[in-house]
């Protein structure tokens, strides 16, 4: 991975983005349509969305994290208007980081249709305020990557995992960032998620964040695990945790971050999405691969990596994501869903090493501007739901 | 035994490999990947993605792979054999001992 530059967009904040986006949130289900029609049609424009009327600060967090993304231009937030999350907060958190933001609430505007063409004025008009965005040369060193797996079988493992896992090795080679998340999937790797450890401190974090997630999994008698992964040919969720983990690569861990939490300095960070004890005990770890995708989003991530062995066809709004298989059949059958084949490393037609080659070219690619095959199908799939994470000296709540 | 089949051997110290291609009974498998080649014929039936074992493992013995353990044999298992969830148990999840072999659904689930 040689050390070149490409544009990308500055933000008032100093971060930087690989795509202009308009993003519309809505803080309520009731106000879930009109979110969605308001960004149909409207280019480089996505949505995200909280269902819950009673509001929830890790929901409120994640979705002020994702509106000052570094791909994220400007923010609309819209809400029904009897509802507990307040779209005002979120524009006036948003626009404290420099982009611009506006809000509304549907009862005010008179209900479906004027709501629909007021949000499509204000998308226009924020549009137009972020055309004007500072083109920015960007280089390894400016990205952070994330990286999930699901739909997993044998192949994940062997070859999707570990050639993203030697990406990573030359990303952060390069000054790059990582992510990976998934901990409940590094059950029964104790030792040796320790071992990889930067220092003393981390690696208490480490076993800290590996404990409770062993509690909950034993809690909840629930392993990030499914039938398909069996049907697949995985046995044990150690099997399976040995795959998940081969993504991580071999560079030290250099921190545990939470959902919403962005890496302090460059280098590769585990993601803890596991809930925290709350008198509620609500909230599900990794309920699906898309809840993981925006965690890993909320760090800040400009692109994600998705392995899938079996095929899936989600994609994330925000940050591109790239999907990969380990399996060549998959990647033949699902071929407009799937944008790499690490699959050629079973097949014996490339090395580990020249597929990781492979993959850089292709993120940098995807980081210059070119699609990704979720973005050109339109996949913008997201999932946001109540859950306690405890991470305090973060923003407080937006309850008005 | 009209065919070879491809096993791919991830760690050196593994005693189970992961079959690339769907075997029948009596074929040979071809050996890629880490550690050492071995003369091996599949033992069952056994999909694209699922283990063979590389060598006899005893029962309560370590099934290795990444060159860490990832389960328990709950039967003495033969080279060749294919290692699942009939002759293989996490140390941790104990609901995957009661999945069906084939589709990995649940078993004890009541649906009342």
């Amino acid at each position: 991975m040689s050390d070149l530059e490409w544009t990308g967009y500055l933000r008032a904040d100093g971060r930087k983005g690989v795509r202009n986006l308009v993003l519309v949130i809505y803080t309520v289900q009731c106000a879930e349509f009109v979110a969605h029609q308001i960004a149909q049609g409207e280019p480089d424009t996505h949505v995200i969305g909280f269902p819950g009327c009673y509001d929830n600060e890790y929901a409120i967090r994640l979705m002020l994290a994702l509106g000052r993304h570094p791909n994220v231009g400007a923010v609309l937030a819209v809400g029904l208007g009897c509802e507990y999350t307040q779209p005002g907060r979120i524009a006036e958190v948003v626009r404290t980081s420099g982009r611009p933001a506006r809000s509304f609430f549907i009862q005010q505007q008179g209900g479906t249709t004027s709501s629909i063409r007021h949000g499509k004025e204000l998308v226009h008009e924020l549009r137009h305020e972020i055309e004007a965005v500072p083109r920015t040369l960007i280089t390894w060193s400016d990205l952070v990557i994330g990286c999930e797996c699901g739909g997993s079988d044998g192949t994940s493992g062997l070859a999707g995992n570990p050639v993203v896992g030697r990406f990573f090795d030359g990303l952060i080679d390069q000054g790059g960032t990582a992510v990976f998340e998934e901990v409940v999937e590094m059950i029964g790797l104790r030792s040796e998620l320790e071992a990889r450890a930067a220092n003393e401190e981390v690696r208490t974090s480490l076993r800290h964040t590996y404990q409770k997630a062993e509690q909950y999994c034993r809690a909840v008698r629930q392993y990030s695990v499914s039938p398909g992964n069996f049907a697949g040919g995985l046995t044990t969720i150690e099997e399976k945790s040995l795959g998940a983990f081969a993504k991580s690569g071999t560079r030290p861990i250099q921190g545990v971050i939470k959902v919403a939490e962005t890496p302090s300095h460059p280098g590769l960070w585990l993601m803890d999405s596991v809930p925290d004890e709350h008198f509620m005990q609500f909230g599900y770890t990794n309920p699906n691969d898309t809840e993981g995708i925006v965690d890993l989003i909320s760090a800040g991530a400009q692109i994600v990596l998705f392995v899938t062995g079996r095929g899936s066809v989600i994609g994330s709004p925000i940050a591109p994501l790239v999907k990969i298989t380990g399996n060549s059949k998959t990647f033949r059958q699902m071929n407009e869903d799937i944008d790499f084949n690490a699959g050629e490393v079973l097949d014996g037609t490339l090395t580990l090493e020249q597929a990781a080659t492979s993959l850089a070219t292709l993120v940098r690619n995807v980081a210059s501007g070119t699609l990704t095959k979720p973005e050109m199908l339109g996949h913008r799939e997201y999932f946001i739901m109540y859950k306690h994470q405890n991470t305090p000296g973060l923003l407080e709540g937006c309850r008005a | 035994m009209s065919h070879q089949r491809v096993i791919f051997q991830i760690h050196a110290q593994d005693n189970v490999a992961t079959l690339l291609e769907n075997a029948s009974p009596g074929e040979v498998l071809t050996h890629r990947g880490e550690g050492q080649d071995v003369v091996l014929r599949a033992a069952q039936e056994t999909a694209a993605g699922h283990k063979v074992a590389l060598r006899f493992i005893p029962e309560e013995a370590a099934i290795i792979k990444y060159g860490v353990t990832i389960g328990l044999a709950t039967a003495p298992i033969r080279p060749g054999d294919w290692v699942h969830l009939h002759n293989c148990k996490s140390q941790y999840d104990s609901r995957s001992s009661h999945l069906d072999l084939n589709s990995g659904a649940p078993t004890e689930t009541r649906y009342e």
